[in-house]
């Protein structure tokens, strides 16, 4: 739209017409205050907090519904504007407890700081205020009712915002009141509950401490924590939280997660898990001894020296005697790149072996290979939000990746954007799709085949030939299309689907997978055939030049258990990942085999092993991770726990009582000479390539082995697409990367295995081997056991 | 039921049929009615809307907007339907004209809808009464019953080749839901909370499509207006404010009723003369002249005519045409906190001020009232009130601030007198009473 | 879905609901009168009334709750066979209004939103009822009655109790 001219308290400001009047002043750095206005949810007028007076108007105009127009001249700050500000917080006033010394939301509430900035503390009423008792709408979702100042943030952020509608508004007038969707008179316990997704958004919005959540309550004050921005450690969406972090006696709590900054990828939108699910860290299940099996079978605590010491002799051992390919490595989904990177870096040029792999959730492998070459053709989450058409096919992101679900519906809400659907479950998101297919089962290599232009498989694809045939007309007149592939689409099939994309003008594409960093585990090679940055193994690349890895493939993890199945596996080492679960493996299979394992719990996996290395989880370690869409982000320590250590940290160790160049493995320490690459002898030119790679860069060498940096320069430098800028990373932004396969590879190989996807199926409140230790999750599962979830699946979408 | 009342200086336009049995339709008929629809049809919207404008008719409601000027607001074309929106919710304390011309006229409603819907260009129009109106509904919607049984209604009213419905719509009691845009609210299944303005109903109102809602009594003078010719209904009252209008008169007077009288006609007389002097020989100490939101008139500001500019110079509102009358006997403390009660109760809650400012200003006169109070709670009750007017979502609070005002401006004495008086507490009437309304 | 299998209306109201969300531009027009009409005929808005008309719209339950509780007339609690409505408001406050509410009181035992041991009778206080001319006024159930004297409402209520009454409905 047009921009139109005006002015605000004497400064002249331009905006776009139709801009709220609140939102141009905020652009102009003019902060209007505001208690219903909550930017992208519908507007309210409720508060009148935000009055301002504009020239002409006989009445204090609200400036959260006024849209700004040319040549108006508006005033923010007189002392008639004052009066009617400090006359609202009075009334409000007068009914509130002003328990904020109490209150969890005190140092962080609105009201409060409105009080103060507008003098309105003094209070002349005589009569008591309404008390009632604070309610516990649900484990995580606790309403204080005096506290609430009815600004109807929560049920528009529930209800437009999470499309779920629980909460509603009761009564009228002094007894209006808040209330969720299950009233207490169809409770069991006669207490009123709200049955919901539990995401806490309504907690984030209100702007009073009303809402509070269970993990927070009463535990400590926002000044007593340390706060620190990181990512989510939950699904692939990779949202930045915030963690709250307090000293205690064994290293430091987080006590609380929340979005406080929306500056991250995720913008408004932190779900549950983001929220609540940090507390496994806190489990009483927590290893933080190492532990070594003894002859009679028994766990035993031992020195993390002892440990290290043993695995160290052993692998080197076994490698000696029985040959790298022998051993095997499994690595994790909730690593850090620069812990995957190492962990393939130590197997292939350690242990000298391509038997490496990690769970994989989607076939990234798939994914990189069919838009080899491509540029620009790959999206961000952000993305997501702003797309003028999406195409979702497979997937169920209200579950599996609630903030790409929430920027998929905010987008269609505010931007009207075209939302195309094809599924074989009727999932939630369909409400918000301008149009829905419903799939056959199994139907999506089909539909990707229809799309493409096959119409002999139309019947496969879908039952309803006329809606499959006006989809694809719909999806393909449609330009600039996002195009989301959920886990379902695998190997040739996914090759298929995107093939099809690549005809569409602007096509980007998305492939979404489960856990935080199973993307970084894939681009970062743990694969058995594939390197760093999908580069195959046994072919030239900048990599292969640098790296002694054996050439041929390795065993997958099927092939692994396998192998140990046969006798022929000597050693495994599975660094945060439990595949024993996963894949149903035979206990059995594994008893001749050493095994290691890294991880925070005693799992399926962990049970079965010959020594368990207590392991920090991504809340306490610090490095990068890269989310389903490709976008990077920082990962920074918030958690300290005595007694456990990275896998960064344990994967140096074993390699250092290996008897490994620790410099070969990780960079680290002064180059030897910075001469612009010229050989001086095998050792010396890879040193050499890095030293000058870091004066080019302007980058200092790092000082220690235990230095993750020193890895992510290492990444930088040798994984394609990891073009990283530091100065985006480490300002806390994310940065969206492409994978860059360069050229086409044989998949000769690749389609000789058998699916090695396994999505995590993970439901709202479970998150993989992990989410079971997460008490909260655990609390929340069981309360959504306590009711049939009848009331979310009624909704209709809205008629009006 | 109602008795109905007359008096010499009434002029009979909207109340030509009360008491003659139109509710029937064939007396309807026989009453010239269903003529002026006919003329409707045949002079097309134009006519229909400049007839309108030279009635100089404004709003029966209580804002009194020239009618005329608001049906030619609505957008000739529009991608959604329009609809006309007859508003019976009636509920300003001291009404009840809508209430006869229910239970006397309900054709004339009708009539009056299909009138305004041609002007506008409608298909659908909506008669939204109170929930407590009920064997009000019941006449009305026999009276559409028989419209439609007589091809008056539906497909090709007229054999104009314009098709007309109407939908009668009970409420389920919520003054609040009288404002305008609570009304469409509730007539689309919501709560009675306002919507923001921009948009105004005549662009965006019932289902989004362009809508004109307008009081019953503005309704049912549409067809006498066409009948008689704008210009005539103008010179029935005075200068910008056309015709006549039913005044409810209650309280303190001898005849209590509802009677049509000229605009600009003389307070005093209508309390004097039309019903018949203050009751049993008291003295005049008040009148609240067009509704409880209305600014009270003391007994020696009733030298006024009842339009709606006199009564605005007067510092009060001509309003929904309800006249209260209060003799000596009548304490204004007591009045008072049982105006800013009923306020209370009835603000729908969505905005700070009105929500909280009814309930403290309820509160603090109830103390008053209790005998706990003192002077500052006077100066309390006006401040609030002062920092309520102009600064709510919807003109209910300024309903609710504007008589409180009133009252402590005009009879600040009796306030603190009060409050002198009852310090040891001896209400008239106990607090549970007057507290407990609704609650 | 207009038609419910095992609906708790009778078959009147029921065909009446059936017809009634169908006569609107948005069936969620039908809600408020609805919500009325069951309250007449079940006595109050009970949870199975939430839980059809919800289910007869097509809206959630929680939507429903949120509208019922805004109306005044609309209650979840059984009132009296006969619910007698007191105006209090200025115009009948002035004429009387408070002495036939306190007599309605004395007479019935019960205070505002009280019903009698019997459940021939409720009370309650309530707001203009737009009979202001007409004042003192009140309503039982939806009959009106105007112009009260406390010897007037001792007549109504023998009236009622010998089921004499009118009953609007
Ligand atoms: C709180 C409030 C209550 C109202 N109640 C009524 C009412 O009961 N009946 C009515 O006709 N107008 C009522 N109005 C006025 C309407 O908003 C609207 O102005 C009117 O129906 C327009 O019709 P008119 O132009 O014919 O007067 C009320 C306004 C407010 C602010
Ligand atoms: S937690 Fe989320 S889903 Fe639950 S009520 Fe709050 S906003 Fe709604
Ligand atoms: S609970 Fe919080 S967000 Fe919800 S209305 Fe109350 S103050 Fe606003
Ligand atoms: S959407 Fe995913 S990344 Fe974001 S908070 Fe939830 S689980 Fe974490
Ligand atoms: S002024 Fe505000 S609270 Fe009062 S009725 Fe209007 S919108 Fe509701
Ligand atoms: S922010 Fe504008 S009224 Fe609340
Ligand atoms: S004041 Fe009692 S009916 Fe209006």
């Amino acid at each position: 739209m047009a921009d139109v001219t005006f002015i605000v308290d004497g400064k002249q400001i331009t905006a776009p017409a139709g801009t709220l009047l609140i939102e141009a002043c905020k652009t102009a750095g003019i902060e209007i205050p505001a208690f219903c206005y909550y930017p992208g949810l519908s507007l309210q007028a409720a508060c009148r907090m935000c009055v301002v007076r504009i020239e002409k108007m006989p009445k204090l105009q609200t400036a959260c519904t006024t849209p700004v127009a040319e040549g108006m001249v508006v005033a923010t700050e007189t002392p008639e504007i004052a009066q009617a500000r400090k006359a609202t917080l009075q009334l409000l006033l007068g009914n509130h407890p002003l328990d904020c010394p109490v209150c969890d939301a005190g140092g962080e509430c609105e009201l409060q700081d409105m009080t103060f900035k507008y003098g309105a503390a003094d209070s002349f009423y005589a009569e008591p205020k309404n008390h009632r008792e604070e309610q516990k709408w649900s484990p995580v979702v606790y309403f204080d009712r005096p506290r609430c100042i009815l600004c109807y943030r929560c049920v528009r952020m529930c209800g437009e915002g999470m499309d779920v509608f629980a909460l509603g508004i009761q009564n009228r007038g002094s007894s209006a009141v808040i209330a969720p969707n299950v009233p207490a008179q169809l409770s069991p316990d006669d207490l009123a509950h709200v049955d919901c997704e539990q995401c806490g958004m309504c907690i984030d919005a209100c702007p009073v401490g009303a809402l509070t959540s269970g993990t927070y309550r009463y535990k400590t004050r926002p000044w007593e924590m340390n706060h620190v921005a990181t990512v989510c450690t939950h699904c692939g969406d990779g949202c930045k939280t915030t963690l709250g972090v307090r000293s205690t006696s064994d290293g430091s709590e987080i006590v609380r997660g929340d979005n406080r900054d929306k500056s991250g990828i995720n913008g408004d939108f932190l779900c549950n898990k983001g929220r609540y699910a940090f507390d496994f860290a806190n489990h009483e299940d927590r290893i933080t001894q190492p532990l070594v099996r003894q002859l009679n079978g028994e766990l035993k605590p031992v020195s993390w020296e002892v440990a290290l010491d043993l695995v160290g002799k052993k692998f080197r051992e076994l490698r000696d005697t029985r040959g790298g390919n022998s051993i095997g490595v499994l690595g994790g989904n909730r690593l850090t790149n620069e812990e995957a990177y190492l962990l393939q870096k130590f197997t292939r040029t350690v242990l000298g072996t391509n038997n490496i792999d990690h769970h994989r959730t989607a076939d990234y492998v798939a994914f990189a290979q069919a838009l080899a070459g491509q540029k620009d053709r790959t999206a961000s989450l952000r993305d997501t939000l702003t797309a003028k058409a999406i195409l979702l096919v497979g997937g169920d992101p209200t579950v599996q990746a609630p903030a790409t679900a929430w920027n998929l519906r905010t987008n269609v809400r505010l931007n009207r954007a075209k939302l195309y659907i094809a599924n074989s479950a009727e999932i939630k998101l369909r409400r918000q799709a301008k149009a829905f297919l419903h799939l056959a089962p199994f139907g999506y290599g089909a539909l990707a085949g229809y799309l493409g232009g096959d119409d002999t498989i139309a019947t496969s694809a879908a039952p309803d030939a006329t809606a499959l045939a006006s989809f694809r007309e719909a999806v393909k007149a449609e330009e600039d299309l996002l195009i989301l592939i959920g886990s379902e689409l695998r190997g040739a099939e996914l090759k298929k689907l995107i093939a099809f994309g690549l005809t569409i003008p602007g096509a980007k594409f998305a492939l979404i997978s489960d856990y935080a960093n199973s993307r970084g585990a894939a681009d970062m090679g743990l694969l058995p055939d594939m390197l760093p940055g999908y580069q195959a193994v046994g072919r030239a690349s900048d990599l292969a030049t640098e790296y002694a890895a054996p050439s041929a493939p390795g065993l997958d993890l099927l092939q692994m258990f396998d192998a140990a199945g046969k006798g022929e596996l000597s050693a495994l080492y599975v660094v945060n990942s439990n595949p024993v679960a996963k894949y149903g493996v035979d206990a059995a299979a594994l008893k001749d085999t050493f095994v290691v394992v890294q991880d925070m719990f005693l799992t399926e996996t962990a049970a079965l092993a010959d020594v368990i290395l207590p392991a920090a989880n991504l809340y306490e370690k610090a490095g990068s991770v890269t989310n389903s869409y490709g976008d990077l982000q920082q990962v920074k320590k918030a958690g300290d726990r005595a007694g456990v250590r990275t896998d960064f940290e344990m994967i140096v160790r074993i390699a250092d009582k290996m008897g490994a160049n620790m410099r070969a493995l990780v960079p680290f320490g002064k180059g030897l000479r910075a001469d612009m690459g010229q050989t001086r002898g095998a050792q010396s030119g890879e040193a050499d390539r890095h030293a000058v790679w870091l004066t080019a860069q302007n980058l200092e060498p790092r000082l220690s082995p235990f230095e993750q940096l020193a890895i992510l320069d290492e990444v930088q430098r040798l994984v394609p697409g990891y073009n990283i800028l530091r100065l985006q990373l480490l300002s806390g932004n994310d940065q969206h990367l492409e994978p860059a396969v360069a050229e086409l590879v044989q998949i000769g190989v690749q389609t000789a295995r058998r699916d090695l996807v396994q999505p995590a199926a993970d439901s709202l409140f479970t998150s993989g081997t992990l989410g079971r230790y997460s008490t909260m999750l655990s609390d929340l599962q069981h309360n959504e056991s306590l009711r049939p979830s009848s009331l979310l699946t009624q909704i209709q979408t809205a008629a009006d | 039921m109602p008795s109905l009342v007359s008096h010499p200086d009434e002029v009979k336009v909207v109340s030509r049929r009360f008491g003659m049995g139109a509710a029937e339709i064939d007396k309807y008929i026989e009453l010239d009615g269903y003529k002026a629809v006919q003329q409707a049809i045949a002079n097309g919207p134009a006519w229909i809307i400049d007839t309108m404008k030279a009635s100089g008719l404004r709003g029966r409601g209580g804002a009194g907007f020239p009618t005329g000027m608001k049906w030619s607001f609505v957008p000739k074309t529009s991608e959604k339907p329009k609809y006309v929106l007859v508003n019976g919710d009636e509920s300003e304390p001291g009404t009840c004209k809508d209430h006869v011309i229910f239970l006397h006229d309900p054709h004339a409603v009708i009539e009056g809808t299909m009138i305004a819907g041609l002007a506008i260009g409608s298909k659908m129009g909506f008669i939204y009464l109170r929930g407590e109106y009920r064997y009000l509904l019941k006449i009305v919607e026999k009276a559409v019953a028989d419209a439609y049984a007589k091809g008056f209604l539906g497909k090709n009213i007229f054999g104009s080749g314009v098709d007309f419905d109407i939908i009668t719509q009970t409420g389920a009691g919520a003054y609040e839901v009288g404002e305008e845009s609570a009304l469409m609210e509730s007539l689309e299944g919501k709560r009675g909370v306002p919507r923001i303005k921009p948009p105004f109903p005549a662009v965006v109102g019932l289902y989004g499509g362009p809508t004109v809602i307008n009081n019953a009594e503005t309704i049912a003078n549409a067809p006498h207006i066409l009948l008689m010719g704008g210009e005539a209904y103008a010179k029935l009252g005075s200068e910008r404010n056309g015709g006549t209008r039913l005044f409810g008169i209650s309280g303190h007077v001898e005849r209590p009723g509802v009677y049509e009288l000229p605009m600009g006609y003389s307070l005093r007389k209508a309390i004097y003369e039309v019903a018949g002097g203050i009751k049993d020989g008291k003295k005049l100490k008040a009148v609240v002249p067009g509704g409880s939101s209305c600014p009270v008139l003391t007994a020696d500001e009733i030298d006024v005519g009842l339009d709606f500019d006199q009564m605005g110079k007067a510092g009060t509102m001509l309003g929904s045409g309800g006249i209260v009358v209060l003799d000596e006997s009548v304490s204004i403390v007591e009045f008072a906190l049982r105006v800013i009660s009923f306020y209370q109760h009835e603000s729908c809650g969505w905005c700070i001020p009105c929500r909280e400012g009814t309930d403290w200003i309820k509160k603090t006169l109830t103390r008053v009232y209790n005998g706990g109070g003192s002077k500052k709670d006077v100066d309390n009750v006006q401040y609030l009130a002062e920092n309520m007017m102009g600064r709510t979502f919807c003109p209910l609070g300024d309903a609710a601030a504007m008589p409180t005002l009133g009252f402590v401006k005009k009879f600040r004495k009796e306030f603190e007198d009060y409050i002198e008086g009852h310090k040891a507490g001896t209400p008239i009437i106990t607090v549970e009473q007057l507290v407990g309304a609704g609650h | 879905m207009s038609t419910v299998a095992n609906t708790i209306f009778s078959p009147e109201l029921a065909a009446r609901f059936d017809h009634l969300v169908t006569i609107y531009p948005l069936r969620r027009s039908a809600l408020i009168p609805m919500l009325l009409y069951a309250q007449d005929e079940v006595g109050y808005i009970s949870e199975a009334v939430v839980s059809e008309i919800a289910q007869r719209i097509g809206i959630l339950e929680l939507d429903v709750r949120n509208v019922l509780s805004y109306y005044s007339m609309l209650r979840t609690k059984p009132a009296g066979k006969y619910n007698v409505q007191v105006c209090t408001n200025i115009s009948c406050m002035l004429r009387g209004g408070y002495e036939i509410l306190d007599h309605c009181k004395h007479k019935l035992g019960i205070g505002h939103k009280g019903v009698t041991p019997d459940g021939v009778f409720s009370l309650e206080e309530v707001e203009c009822i737009g009979a202001c001319c007409w004042a003192p006024a009140m309503q039982v159930n939806y009959d009106f009655h105007d112009d009260l004297t406390p010897g007037k409402v001792d007549v109504l209520f023998q009236m009622y109790r010998d089921g004499q009454g009118k009953d609007v409905k």
